[in-house]
């Protein structure tokens, strides 16, 4: 699936992850391939992207905002 | 005229370093200008994908039942004039500070107005005015410039959105200079509480969304942070519109020096010739009063 994080500055990441982790408000969760559509909000904490090669990336977010989509996840972060 | 050959070459090497320094100036403007415009660029698809998904939340939701969009009634207004922190850059400065006036002394006239100043030329402007009231922004929220960052951005709008909450103001208008190209600026007055909702565009995605949490609770949060990004589009915008202005008056003024020097090397070679002329006569004249 596509990924994508965007701050209000710049882009963070684009790219095809396998696995996405996220600091959901209502406690985490983790996104996989062909998730259904989803639109949810992010407390503060580290967002992890496992890129499909299975190396993985760390983004730290003071929240934010997140849909998923026609296996595409863009993360608004604050 | 010609007895002033010496100050005319004077002046002339005067415009001659003006000039040079309003066509350095006029290039550096053009620079930043271009990273001005890259900061917009960088934040639009973050502007638009935030209001794809507020539209698409709010979509069946009554948008206007939220903290920050209770419409009372108006009576502590606060304007919030965005310019720059440097001048030499046209009426880019001055028209904000006019409209801030004009908005204050008649459009809200009877109502209690305060202004915060973003930018050193509105405080400049407006310290010593009874309207500088703001408070809680800090020491310092008019240097914002000196280091744009969204976060400093979102500090000063939660602020805001802070004491709208506690009814300490009933409006707040951002004031600033909305960037159309490199050589227009036009300047806004942009209502940013109560939150104005906008005529809802039907969603073409019509997707089965999960909400979690509930519609609610996502509006709840999602609006604080459009409204975060209006400031700072505002703030980017009023950036990019500052060097354009900036650019412009410097064109114009290297172009006036240019006139100017053209105007006085002739007016200087006049009177280099009208000397020299002199001078052949008096030799003449020395000379012949000899042979007489």
């Amino acid at each position: 699936m596509k990924v994508e994080i965007l701050s209000p500055e710049k882009s963070l990441f684009v790219g095809e992850a396998d696995y996405v982790y996220l600091p959901g408000a209502d406690g985490s969760l983790g996104i996989l391939n062909n998730h259904a559509p989803m639109i949810t909000t992010l407390k503060a904490g580290v967002v992890k992207i496992r890129v499909e090669k299975g190396s993985e990336q760390e983004f730290q977010v003071n929240g934010g905002t997140v849909e998923v989509l026609n296996n595409k996840v863009t993360i608004l972060a604050e | 005229m010609a007895g002033g050959l010496k100050e005319v070459r004077n002046r002339i090497v005067s415009i001659q370093s003006t000039r040079q320094i309003t066509q350095a100036m006029k290039m550096v403007a053009a620079a930043k200008l271009r990273r001005a415009q890259d900061a917009i660029t960088r934040m639009r698809p973050y502007a638009q994908k935030l209001q794809e998904i507020l539209s698409n939340v709010s979509a069946s939701l009554d948008a206007s039942e939220g903290v920050y969009s209770v419409e009372r009634e108006v009576k502590k207004v606060l304007l919030v004039a965005i310019t720059s922190n440097r001048g030499l850059c046209g009426g880019f400065n001055n028209n904000v500070i006019k409209e801030c006036r004009r908005l204050a002394n008649d459009t809200y006239a009877g109502k209690e107005v305060h202004i915060l100043s973003l930018g050193k030329k509105a405080n400049d402007a407006f310290r010593r005015t009874p309207w500088n009231k703001a408070k809680g922004f800090g020491d310092t929220p008019f240097q914002i410039f000196d280091n744009l960052t969204f976060e400093a951005t979102s500090k000063v709008a939660q602020t805001l959105m802070d004491q709208f909450v506690a009814e300490d103001y009933d409006k707040v208008v951002l004031v600033y200079n909305q960037f159309k190209n490199a050589a227009v600026q036009v300047v806004q007055a942009e209502q940013m509480l109560p939150v104005v909702s906008q005529s809802e565009s039907e969603s073409t995605a019509n997707n089965e969304y999960i909400f979690e949490p509930s519609r609610a609770e996502i509006v709840e949060r999602i609006i604080p942070n459009s409204l975060k990004i209006q400031l700072f589009k505002a703030l980017l915008d009023s950036n990019a519109s500052e060097q354009g202005a900036r650019m412009t008056a410097m064109h114009k003024a290297t172009d006036n020096a240019s006139d100017l020097l053209r105007d006085l090397k002739l007016s200087y070679n006049k009177a280099r010739q009208a000397a020299i002329t002199n001078e052949i006569l008096e030799i003449v004249g020395g000379a012949e009063a000899l042979n007489g």
